[in-house]
This record gives structure tokens, C-alpha cells and sequence, in this order.
């Protein structure tokens, strides 16, 4: 990288100032950049994937039975591609369900489990083991690795999902005044050094977000799912705490998946 | 007349049609909405209950306009009349504390609590002291703000009204309410006011 700053001294006290600054920010984010790409050499998200798999198919719970008989969208058992069109709706259940929704009602309906227990603590805490639904949420992305994101929008009530999608990404609320369209809204800013994806008017922002979620967060040391993205963005954004899989949750991600149409699953991801 | 009624009915089914599956309203919406969070800590479900400016700044982003004039008007006046100067007079305090103020980013989550000492995380968002390379820019560069600007009576009284309620001057402004919402203290708003403005902070060398 060349430094433009002995250069620039035969400009002016003001110019130097203003390239010293600019180079600095520069190559901080330039690091930054190197650092995300060196972190793409082993991602050990992988390891949760063979968790994730085994999770899947073992006979658990007071049903005494395996997830290989779930129906994700594409039919009972079909795991390959099926993240990448979900949120869709189930005429089973009547509702549109993300993948965290759906795990959580196969867990319930084929394994008996409690629902209330499954959704107690969907996120592990930090230094904590990653929940059985990380896991198995790990596995079945990496199933949908290079499929092209298909959000249905074709039943009435997907299309319900998204528009209450697009009205909370804009609502303002809370004692910062913030909504989603606050940070992510406008092409190209960042807080602080970190560059805030344009969900809403911006397609490539939008596929980039939509595919790298679930990822692999270096700095936490743990595998985040997608709910768990939005439930940090709820507490920085000063709101109240978004229920695990709940209506507005899922229409949110129905709007970023419909606004990333098109685009190859890349997840588990790592990141920062 | 054939033609005429064929015409019609074909009117009559378009109109049908998108009755019947007219979006969901924003009292539907809201509903969905308010089911879907649940308080934690320090963070309650008041929080959803939206202000009229906040609302109208919502729909007016939901359609990608700008609030009409007269709203705006209205709205910026009703904030104007929010700000509240310091009752002695002293508008600056200590740059270094400013700073501090300017670098914390916590505050009124529900991982912090009532105890928590708010920040006002302006990094986040502005460039202020060239020294800190890792700034936002949601916000403008505010690097010599007050070389650029001096500090006269009317910049100094500006500058704090911004800080308490920036809605005043700009009705959709991103920028929290921090003085008006208690995110900041008095004390601290004069600090971040000497960092802005003290011709000795870093901000203005």
C-alpha cells in the first residue's frame, strides 16, 4: 500500500491532516479486512455441523424419535436446500415459521418435547455449549450451502409476513427513536468501523446479510443463528426483548429473505 | 353496452381482487408486533407505545418520503419546546470527560441496568478527536466542530439544543433525544459540549 502522507506535506497543514486521518481509518479497515479473510481458512462452525447432523437423526426425546421425519418445506425428511426458502407458510400448522420456528415445532410434535423448555434459552451464553438448536440449525443451513435463496410470496399470508416485516423495519420506537431503517437503510454506513448492510433499498446488502446468517462469531466464540442476529439488534436498538421465534421475528426475516431473492446460501459464515 | 359491462366487470373483479388480500394495516401490524416482544430488565413493552413523531417519521420512511411541510412545522416546534438550557448559564464542562462520554456506548439495554452510567456513544456515528480512528458515519464529521464554527452565544445554545433534542432542527433526525429522553445527564451534556467546543479539545486542534 502506498502512504501518500510525505506527498501530501507539500500540500498544506490541512491536507495532511485530513490524508494522515483518512489513511489511518484506511488501513484499520484494511486489517480489519485481512483478519476476516484469514478467518475464512477454518471455520469451527464445522464441528457443530457434525453435532448438528448427529442431533438430527438420534432418537431423542419422549417420543423417542428422530428429526428425519420433519417437513422444513420440501417434504418429510428433505434437509438439502430447504433453509434457503424458508420463512414459508405450513398448512399445517396455518403459519408462516422461519427455521428456528419450525425445528422448535418437530421437537414438540415428533419428539414430544415441552415447548416452553426447547424456548427457554434458544442462545448459549458465552463459554457456554452451544443449545441443541444452534446446533441442528447449523447443520441443516450448511445443507443449503450454494442453493439460491426462494422466498415464497405466493399464499396471502406470506405476503402478510412480508409487508409486517417492512412496517417494523421502519417503525421507530424506544427512547433512541431507532428502527431497523436507522442503521440499515442507507448504502455504505458503518458505526464505528463496522459496515451496516442496506436491508431495505439495497439487493446485494440484502443477500449478503441473508446468506451469512447463522455464522460463526469470532470475537464471541460461538455459532449465532438468525434469531439470535435479531435479538442483539433489538437490544442495541433499545427495544424490548423479541420472543424466540415469534410472529414479528419471523416477518422480519421473511422481508430481508424476499429482499435477498436470488442469492447463494453461504452459511455457516464467520465473522468478526 | 356490451363492451361497457364487460368492462365494468372487469373493473369490479381488479377491485375485488385486491380486497381480497388488502396488506395488513398498521393497527395489524402493531398487534403482531406487541406479541412478539416481552420486557427484560430495564427494558419494558412502553417502549412500543410510539410518539406522534415517531410515528409519522415511521410512515413517512415506510413510504420513502419526506414529512410534509406543515407536519414537519408542527413537529419541530412541538420538540423545540422540549429543550431545556442550563438554568446557570454554564454550558461547558471538562473536554476529558467529554470524551469519555463521547467513547461509552452502553446505556438503557436491557444488559445494562438502572445503575448503568449512560454513554453517548457519538463514535458510533461521528468523527469528533482525530485521534480515534474507529468512528461511524450515520452522522457528520464533527472534527473542529467548534474551530470551524467558534462559540458564539448562538452556536454554544445550537449546539446544546441539538445534543437535548436534535428533532428540534431536524424532525427525522437519526440521532437520539439526549438530553430530552435522559439518556445524558446535564452534567454530562456540558462535557461533551466542551469537547465539541473547547478550542484545547483534540476535536478542535
Amino acid at each position: 500500500m502506498k502512504r501518500p502522507r510525505l506527498a501530501a506535506s507539500l500540500v498544506g497543514f490541512a491536507v495532511v491532516m485530513f490524508a494522515a486521518g483518512a489513511q489511518a481509518q484506511g488501513s484499520a479497515a484494511d486489517e480489519i479486512a485481512k483478519y476476516r479473510q484469514m478467518l475464512q481458512d477454518g471455520n469451527p462452525a464445522e464441528l457443530l455441523v457434525v453435532r448438528g447432523e448427529e442431533l438430527w437423526k438420534q432418537k431423542r426425546g419422549p417420543k423417542n424419535a428422530s428429526l428425519e421425519q420433519c417437513d422444513i418445506g420440501l417434504g418429510a425428511g428433505v434437509v438439502k436446500g430447504a433453509y434457503a426458502q424458508l420463512p414459508r407458510f405450513f398448512a399445517d400448522t396455518k403459519q408462516v415459521m422461519d427455521f428456528e420456528a419450525r425445528l422448535v415445532h418437530c421437537m414438540v410434535t415428533l419428539q414430544g418435547f415441552d415447548r416452553a423448555a426447547v424456548t427457554k434459552s434458544p442462545f448459549s451464553g458465552a463459554g457456554q455449549r452451544q443449545t441443541d438448536i444452534e446446533a441442528i440449525t447449523t447443520f441443516v443451513v450448511e445443507q443449503s450451502r450454494g442453493v439460491p435463496v426462494k422466498i415464497s410470496q405466493s399464499h396471502p399470508m406470506e405476503r402478510a409476513s412480508f409487508e409486517r416485516g417492512r412496517q417494523l423495519f421502519y417503525m421507530r420506537g424506544g427512547p433512541y427513536d431507532f428502527s431497523c431503517a436507522t442503521c440499515h437503510g442507507v448504502d455504505s454506513q458503518r458505526i464505528r468501523l463496522q459496515d451496516l448492510p442496506n436491508i431495505s433499498h439495497n439487493k446485494q446488502d440484502a443477500a449478503r446479510a441473508f446468506t451469512t446468517w447463522p455464522a460463526y462469531r469470532v470475537s464471541q466464540g460461538a455459532l449465532r443463528t438468525m434469531q439470535w442476529r435479531l435479538n442483539d439488534c433489538f437490544r442495541q436498538q433499545r427495544f424490548p426483548e423479541p420472543i424466540f421465534i415469534s410472529q414479528g421475528t419471523i416477518d422480519l426475516i421473511t422481508f430481508l429473505g424476499v429482499n435477498a431473492e436470488g442469492a447463494k446460501m453461504d452459511s455457516p459464515a464467520i465473522k468478526r | 353496452m356490451k363492451t361497457i359491462k364487460a368492462v365494468m366487470s372487469v373493473g369490479a373483479v381488479l377491485v375485488l381482487a385486491s380486497c381480497a388480500s388488502p396488506g395488513p394495516t398498521r393497527e395489524e401490524t402493531m398487534q403482531v408486533v406487541k406479541s412478539s416482544f416481552q420486557e427484560r430488565g430495564i427494558a419494558k413493552l412502553d417502549r412500543l407505545e410510539q410518539s406522534d413523531l415517531q410515528l409519522a417519521c415511521s410512515e413517512a420512511s415506510l413510504k420513502n418520503k419526506d414529512l410534509p411541510k406543515d407536519v414537519r412545522e408542527r413537529l419541530e416546534k412541538q420538540q423545540m419546546a422540549t429543550i431545556k438550557y442550563p438554568a446557570d448559564g454554564k454550558f461547558l464542562g471538562d473536554w476529558k470527560a467529554g470524551e469519555r462520554v463521547a467513547q461509552s456506548g452502553v446505556g438503557m439495554q436491557w444488559s445494562d441496568n438502572e445503575k448503568t452510567v449512560n454513554g453517548g456513544n457519538c463514535y458510533a456515528c461521528h468523527q469528533l478527536s482525530p485521534q480515534e480512528v474507529s468512528f461511524g458515519n450515520i452522522g457528520p464529521s464533527l472534527k473542529h466542530y467548534g474551530k470551524l464554527r467558534g462559540n458564539s452565544e448562538a452556536v454554544v445554545k445550537y449546539t446544546w439544543g441539538k445534543i437535548w433534542n436534535t428533532h428540534a432542527f431536524n424532525a427525522c433526525s437519526s440521532m437520539p433525544r439526549f438530553g430530552d429522553a435522559g439518556i445524558l445527564t446535564e452534567a454530562q451534556i456540558r462535557d461533551v459540549m466542551a469537547l465539541l467546543l473547547d478550542p484545547t479539545s483534540p476535536v478542535n486542534k
